[in-house]
C-alpha cells in the first residue's frame, strides 16, 4: 500500500504531490471515474490487445504487416524496352494502386 | 569516479566492471539465469528464446574474464488466434524458468499469455558415421555396390545445440499468464494468470494437477475468484512464486498491493490464505493514483527463504515472512516520479511492470527504472546506486558512473533532470547470477551483462 507522502520542499503549502497530480488529471479529464483501480481499468487489462471481427480479419491484418516488410527485399527488375518481345517474367511488377479498392479490407 | 559498496560479505564492488552487450532483433521480455549461472536465457516479443553460455577464457587462471556468448536460439511460441474471443494470442514470452539440472540436458519452461512449454536443450558433439546402406549425406547406396559389412562408429563433430519441446501445457488459462514458478520438489510448478493459479505436474499435460482458486475475499467456503458480474472485479493476481525450500508454500501478489502466502497442506483450494501481507495506508494520503502505484509488479523470495521482495511502481519492499503488518525495509526506486504521475498515467507508463531480483547471498537487490537506469540497493550497507545501461557503459576500461536525478531546484553538474528522462527507455527485466557478481540487464533491444572483473 502507499507509504508516507513525500512533501515537496519547493511548495509553500504542504500539499502532497500525489494529490496535486490528481488535481491535474481531474482538470484534464473531468469525467474520470472515482474508482481508478476498479472495474474499467481491470477489465481493460484483462482484455489486452485489439479485437478482430473474425479469423479472416485477423489473417488479413497479419498479411498486411508481412507485405509491408516485403518491398524492401524485392529487387528492382531491369526495365526492358525494344530489345526483344518481353515475357511475363521480364515485365516489372505492377505497383499497388494509390487508391485502395473499396473491396479490400 | 568509481563506486564501491559492500565488502567481502556480499555487496558489489563496481570499481572494476566489465560489460558486454548483445543487440537483439526483438524487444526482450524476460531474462533468467539457470541454477548454476552458466546459462542465461532471454525471451522476446517475437516468441524467440536465446540462451547465452558463460565461457571462461582460461580456466586455469583465476582472474579469467567470463563472457556470455550465444549458445542456442529457438522459436518457442508462435502467434495464435483465439477464435472464441476474436483476439490475438501474442507470442511474446512472458517468463522463462529453468529446471534444476538432473542430467546432461537442460530444461526450461517458457510461457506466453496462454501456453506453457517445457523445452529440452541438449548438446550433440558426436555423430554416427559409416552406415552400410546410406552415404554420409543420407542418400541410399546402390545395393549391388555393398560387398562388406561394417559397424558404424561415433565420430566427433562440431557442437550442435538442439532445443526440442517436450511438453506443452495448454488450454488452462482463461486470462493472461503472468508468472510461472518451479517447485522445490522438482516435480510440479505453478502458473498464474489474472484470476487463477494452476498447479501442474511436469509429466502431465492434459490437465492441471490442481486448480488453485485464489480468492481475494474469503467470505464463502468456495470462492470463485471470477465475480458473477465482471464489473465487480476489484483485484487481480499480478505475480506468484513458490517458496525456494518449502514445497507446500507459495505466494501471490495483487493489484491492490497485498501478498498472500498459501500453504497447500492447509487446503487444496487455497482460497483461504495462511498469511496476508499488507502495509496499512494513511487514508488522508490517498489519491486517484494510490491504488495504481501500489499494484505489485513482481514478488521474489530471497534465496534463504526467510524474506520476500515486492516491487510496486515507486518502491521495493522487503518483507519478513513472519511479519505481515508491514515490510521490514522499503527502498525508493525513483521517488521523483511521484510529482509526474499525471503524465505517467496519460502515457500509460504508470502501468509498467518492473521486476526485481536478489543477489546470491541476499545482501543486494536490483531493479530497473527509466532512461535505461537501474538501481542496486545494498541492504547490509544501507547504500544504493543508480547506474545506466548504455553504449557508454560498455566502452573498454570504462568504469560505471553513478547517475543522479535532479528532482527539482537547481540542477547540479552531472545530474539529469526528471523532465529529461526518456520514458521509452525502460529497464523492466534484470537478473543476477546465483553465485557470482554478474548481472544481466535488458534494455529494449539490448542485453547488457556486467561483471566484476576480479583482479
Amino acid at each position: 500500500m502507499s507509504d508516507v507522502c513525500v512533501f515537496s520542499q519547493d511548495e509553500e503549502n504542504k500539499i502532497c504531490p500525489e494529490k496535486m497530480e490528481e488535481a491535474k488529471l481531474k482538470a484534464r479529464y473531468p469525467h474520470l471515474g472515482n474508482k481508478p483501480g476498479g472495474s474499467d481499468l481491470l477489465r481493460k487489462r484483462l482484455q489486452k490487445g485489439p479485437k478482430y471481427f473474425d479469423s479472416g480479419d485477423y489473417n488479413m491484418a497479419k498479411a498486411k504487416i508481412k507485405n509491408k516488410q516485403l518491398p524492401a527485399a524485392q529487387t528492382e527488375k531491369a526495365e526492358i524496352t525494344g530489345e526483344h518481345i518481353p515475357t511475363p517474367q521480364d515485365l516489372p511488377q505492377r505497383k499497388p494502386s494509390l487508391v485502395a479498392s473499396k473491396l479490400a479490407g | 569516479m568509481s563506486v564501491s559498496f559492500g565488502g567481502d560479505e556480499g555487496g558489489v564492488n563496481l570499481t572494476n566492471v566489465v560489460c558486454t552487450s548483445h543487440h537483439t532483433a526483438d524487444i526482450i521480455s524476460t531474462v533468467e539465469f539457470n541454477h548454476s549461472g552458466e546459462l542465461l536465457a532471454t525471451g522476446d516479443k517475437g516468441g524467440r528464446v536465446v540462451i547465452f553460455q558463460q565461457e571462461t577464457e582460461n580456466k586455469s587462471q583465476p582472474q579469467c574474464r567470463s563472457e556470455y556468448n550465444v549458445y542456442s536460439t529457438f522459436q518457442s511460441h508462435e502467434p495464435e488466434f483465439d477464435y472464441l474471443k476474436s483476439l490475438e494470442i501474442e507470442e511474446k514470452i512472458n517468463k522463462i524458468r529453468w529446471l534444476p539440472q538432473k542430467n546432461a540436458a537442460q530444461f526450461l519452461l517458457s510461457t506466453n499469455d496462454k501456453t506453457i512449454k517445457l523445452w529440452k536443450i541438449s548438446e550433440r558433439d558426436k555423430r554416427p558415421e559409416g552406415y552400410n546402406l546410406k552415404e554420409e549425406d543420407g542418400r541410399y547406396r546402390d545395393a549391388s555396390t555393398i560387398t562388406t559389412l561394417r559397424v558404424p562408429v561415433f565420430r566427433p563433430m562440431d557442437l550442435m545445440v538442439e532445443a526440442s519441446p517436450r511438453r506443452v501445457f495448454a488450454n488452462a488459462h482463461t486470462y493472461h499468464i503472468n508468472s510461472i514458478s518451479v517447485n522445490s520438489d522438482n516435480e510440479t510448478y505453478l502458473s498464474a494468470d489474472d484470476l487463477r493459479i494452476n498447479l501442474w505436474h511436469l509429466e502431465i499435460t492434459d490437465r492441471s494437477f490442481i486448480q488453485l482458486l485464489c480468492g481475494f475475499n474469503s467470505a464463502s467456503d468456495i470462492v470463485d475468484i471470477k465475480p458473477a458480474n465482471m464489473e465487480e472485479l476489484t483485484e487481480v493476481i499480478t505475480a506468484a512464486e513458490f517458496h525456494p525450500h518449502q514445497c507446500n508454500t507459495f505466494v501471490y501478489s495483487s493489484s491492490k498491493g497485498t501478498i498472500r502466502l498459501c500453504d497447500m497442506r492447509a487446503s487444496a483450494l487455497c482460497d483461504k490464505h495462511s498469511k496476508l501481507f499488507e502495509e496499512p495506508e494513511d487514508p488522508s494520503n490517498r489519491s486517484f493514483f494510490s491504488e495504481i502505484i501500489s499494484s505489485i509488479s513482481d514478488v521474489k523470495f530471497s534465496h534463504n527463504g526467510r524474506y520476500m521482495m515486492t516491487r510496486d511502481y515507486l518502491s521495493v519492499k522487503i518483507w519478513d515472512l513472519n511479519m505481515e503488518n508491514r515490510p521490514v525495509e522499503t527502498y525508493q526506486v525513483h521517488e521523483y516520479l511521484r510529482s509526474k504521475l499525471c503524465s505517467l498515467y496519460e502515457n500509460d507508463c504508470i502501468f509498467d511492470k518492473f521486476e526485481c531480483c536478489w543477489n546470491g547471498n541476499d545482501s543486494v537487490v536490483m531493479t530497473g527504472s527509466y532512461n535505461n537506469f537501474f538501481r542496486m540497493l545494498d541492504r547490509t550497507q544501507r547504500r544504493d546506486v543508480t547506474l545506466e545501461a548504455s553504449r557508454e557503459s560498455c566502452k573498454p576500461r570504462q568504469v560505471l558512473k553513478p547517475r543522479r536525478v535532479c528532482a527539482g531546484g537547481k540542477r547540479k553538474k552531472d545530474e539529469i533532470s526528471v523532465d529529461s528522462l526518456d520514458f521509452n527507455k525502460k529497464i523492466l527485466h534484470t537478473a543476477w547470477h546465483p553465485q557470482e557478481n554478474i548481472i544481466a540487464v535488458a534494455t529494449t533491444n539490448n542485453l547488457y551483462i556486467f561483471q566484476e572483473k576480479v583482479n
